[in-house]
């Protein structure tokens, strides 16, 4: 919540800086920027490339300033690290009162600390030493050393001379304490904004990964291993799915018969997401090389028939008319008509089908696999290690934007009068 | 010599309704080689449906087509077609495009080089041969078109509209290059369009059609064609016989189209 609000602050106070800072001295006189009506003109809507950088500075300094980052100078408050101390009251059957400390060494997790010394003192409660990871909690068995224990009828009535009863809290210095419905202290160190790192570490442990990862290796495969062994099935279902599904299409765009024959087939695998085969490709095939790219084959197979068949049924008849008329025959047609005019088209089920195989194969590693980087990050999950998992989802990231970058650079090579007609 | 003769064609084709139309009845016709003939009519005269079946794209249901002693069957390069939209194949450069007919005829390059530079040189493209037509304007693509279907020497050309997407003054320049490749070449030439003055002014023969069901109308011999032939087109539209002769079947179109305005009321009624 508190992260939400300040998001939305830097979003406005950026957008006011940009708008009324720096807009003034990058003006640029091209014919968009000289349109009056722009709300409502989608065209005129361009990318400030200003909130682009604004936006992913933000999430970065974010990340580290709530995780504690180094590589951030300004951090939300952590958690409390120090020692803490609060009195109890602890009345005796007899209603007699005593009045003892309890000294708590909070610690950063992974330092090795011992609970302090501390003085017995005065009276019948005797104090008390601990010791409790930052964003843990402890339960301080108090009367253990006390002369009167909960078992021969003491009971903790206050805490910082507050009253207290089983099963309230109590802020305290350094955290708060609650009276458990045993009547044991239960004391919770304050935690502060940020995150734990079990949660979310800070963006220098996970590049540190990348760099661990990429030159150790995890479970047994380094990380290019990983990330080249989905790729390679994304590749190769991919292609398998393309060599079929685009004769299909074609197929089903020139013939009677075969629209007829496949139309119920394709119709009816086409709205099956690929993720709900995965428990009968496993059957069928197990969980290693050719499960996957027999899935990642399903996956690809329908987007490609389809959009074969889009390019076929969207060749402009006179086209069609026009090349018989010059004399083609069906094959030359097939070659130099519907063949060029259905690329388009099929470029755009190719990235399609690029994406959809590459969560494909990220979410059939997750369930069953011996490497990959959705294995990776499963694998790492069940261990909490969190660095791990948030850099395959980042790497995931940046294959899934960079296949796309590459698919629509080949198109625009490769069909270059697209939307140009 | 005649070549074309269009003999006793009707079109009639069910609807899904149980219904028909008869897009075409009883047409006859006869086109001497190096005609060149425009066609006019309102809307729904079957203009179309005559062309696409003298192209061979759809089969009469009585009548025939003879091309030169044989029947026409299907599509061929004896007839080439310009269409309205050019139906240039973006995937191709224009040298590409113009030589498509000669290639796909399994020539070798230097059978087919001189025409298509020849072509190339005659619709003024020469210097636009390596674009991509998709770069090219609509007049451009057109002369691409027309080009094209020259460059396979077909023996009749049909052309469906092919000057109706084009802005007034284009299609004035291109008025005058239809005119000019038609006495260059010799082709037989049927031409249809909206334009009354097109049809005036390139139409050797003029036919108009009447609507429902699709039917010759009137028949005109002109002389306008022939003299303008490397004219000013402007000057034959002065001449007083074109404005009178526009005006005659200008009516003519519109009594038609006011027939076809009444007999819509009548059934709305």
């Amino acid at each position: 919540m508190i992260i939400l609000i300040i998001y939305i602050a830097i979003f406005a106070a950026a957008f006011f800086v940009v708008r009324f800072g720096v807009r003034k001295f990058r003006q640029m006189r091209d014919f968009t920027s000289l349109k009056t009506v722009t709300f409502g003109d989608e065209s005129a809507v361009r990318p400030d490339r200003w909130a682009s950088v604004i936006s992913v500075v933000t999430i970065f300094l974010l990340w580290g300033a709530f995780t504690g980052s180094n590589w951030v100078p300004i951090h939300a408050p952590g958690p409390f690290v120090g020692d803490a101390e609060f009195t109890y009251t602890l009345e005796a059957p007899d209603g007699a009162r005593d009045d003892a400390a309890v000294l708590v060494r909070v610690f950063n997790v992974g330092e090795d600390v011992e609970p302090p010394a501390i003085e017995p003192g005065a009276g019948f409660a005797k104090n008390d030493a601990s010791s409790v990871g930052a964003w843990r909690s402890d339960l301080i068995l108090m009367d253990k050393n006390d002369e009167v224990t909960r078992k021969e009828g003491a009971r903790v009535v206050a805490i910082d001379g507050q009253p207290v009863n089983p099963g309230e809290t109590v802020p305290v210095a350094g955290g708060k304490v609650a009276v458990t419905s045993k009547g044991s202290l239960n004391f919770t160190p304050r935690p502060g904004w940020q995150m734990e790192p079990i949660w979310l570490p800070p963006p220098e442990a996970v590049v540190d990964r990348v760099g661990e990862i990429a030159s150790e290796g995890y479970q047994n495969f380094t990380l290019w291993e990983h990330l080249y062994w989905s790729l390679f099935r994304v590749i190769v279902g991919f292609a398998l799915g393309a060599a079929v599904g685009i004769p299909l299409g074609y197929a089903m765009g020139l013939s009677d018969w075969f629209r007829g024959w496949f139309d119920p087939i394709v119709e009816f695998m086409r709205p099956v997401p690929p993720l709900a085969l995965i428990p009968l490709v496993i059957i069928w095939a197990g969980i290693g090389e050719s499960g996957k790219i027999i899935l990642l084959f399903l996956a690809a197979l329908w987007i490609m028939t389809i959009s074969a068949r889009a390019g076929v049924s969207g060749v402009a008849i006179s086209k069609v008319h026009a090349a018989y008329s010059l004399g083609a025959s069906k094959w030359q047609l097939m070659r130099h008509v519907i063949m060029p005019n259905s690329l388009p088209e099929i470029f755009t089920g190719a990235r399609v089908a690029m994406g959809v195989c590459w969560g494909t194969v990220v979410a059939a590693e997750l369930v069953a696999a011996e490497k990959g980087a959705g294995m990776m990050i499963m694998v790492a999950s069940r261990f909490q290690l969190t660095d791990i998992v948030i850099m395959g989802i980042i790497l995931i990231g940046i294959i899934g934007y960079g296949i796309d970058i590459l698919m629509r650079k080949a198109e625009k090579w490769l069909v270059p009068w697209k939307g140009r007609i | 010599m005649s070549t074309l003769s269009i003999e006793n064609i009707s079109m009639r084709f069910d609807l899904p309704n149980g219904g028909h139309v008869q897009a075409l009845q009883d047409v006859t016709l006869e086109l001497n080689t190096g005609e060149l003939m425009s066609v006019l009519g309102p809307s729904g005269c079957g203009k179309t449906t005559l062309l696409n079946i003298l192209a061979g794209f759809l089969a009469p249901t009585d009548g025939r087509v003879i091309l030169n002693d044989h029947p026409v069957t299907g599509p061929d390069a004896e007839r080439g077609m310009v269409f309205q939209q050019g139906a240039l194949f973006e995937w191709m450069s224009v040298r590409d495009n113009v030589s498509f007919g000669p290639r796909m005829a399994g020539k070798r390059e230097k059978e087919w080089r001189g025409t298509v530079d020849h072509l190339l040189d005659v619709v003024g493209l020469q210097d636009f041969k390596d674009k991509a037509v998709y770069e090219l304007s609509g007049g451009m693509q057109q002369r691409v078109a027309l080009a094209r279907c020259l460059a396979n020497d077909p023996d009749v050309i049909l052309m469906d509209e092919p000057l109706g997407a084009l802005d007034a003054l284009t299609r004035e320049k291109m008025q005058g290059l239809v005119l000019k490749l038609w006495k260059e070449t010799g082709k037989t030439i049927i031409l249809i369009t909206h334009s009354v003055e097109e049809a005036l002014l390139l139409g050797e023969r003029l036919l108009v059609m009447a609507p429902r069901p699709g039917r010759i109308h009137k028949e005109y011999r002109l002389p306008f064609a022939d003299d303008g032939v490397g004219k000013d087109l402007r000057e034959v539209k002065k001449n007083p016989a074109f404005g009178d002769k526009r005006e005659e079947i200008l009516s003519m179109i519109w009594d038609m189209e006011e027939e076809i305005m009444g007999r819509t009321e009548e059934a709305g009624a």
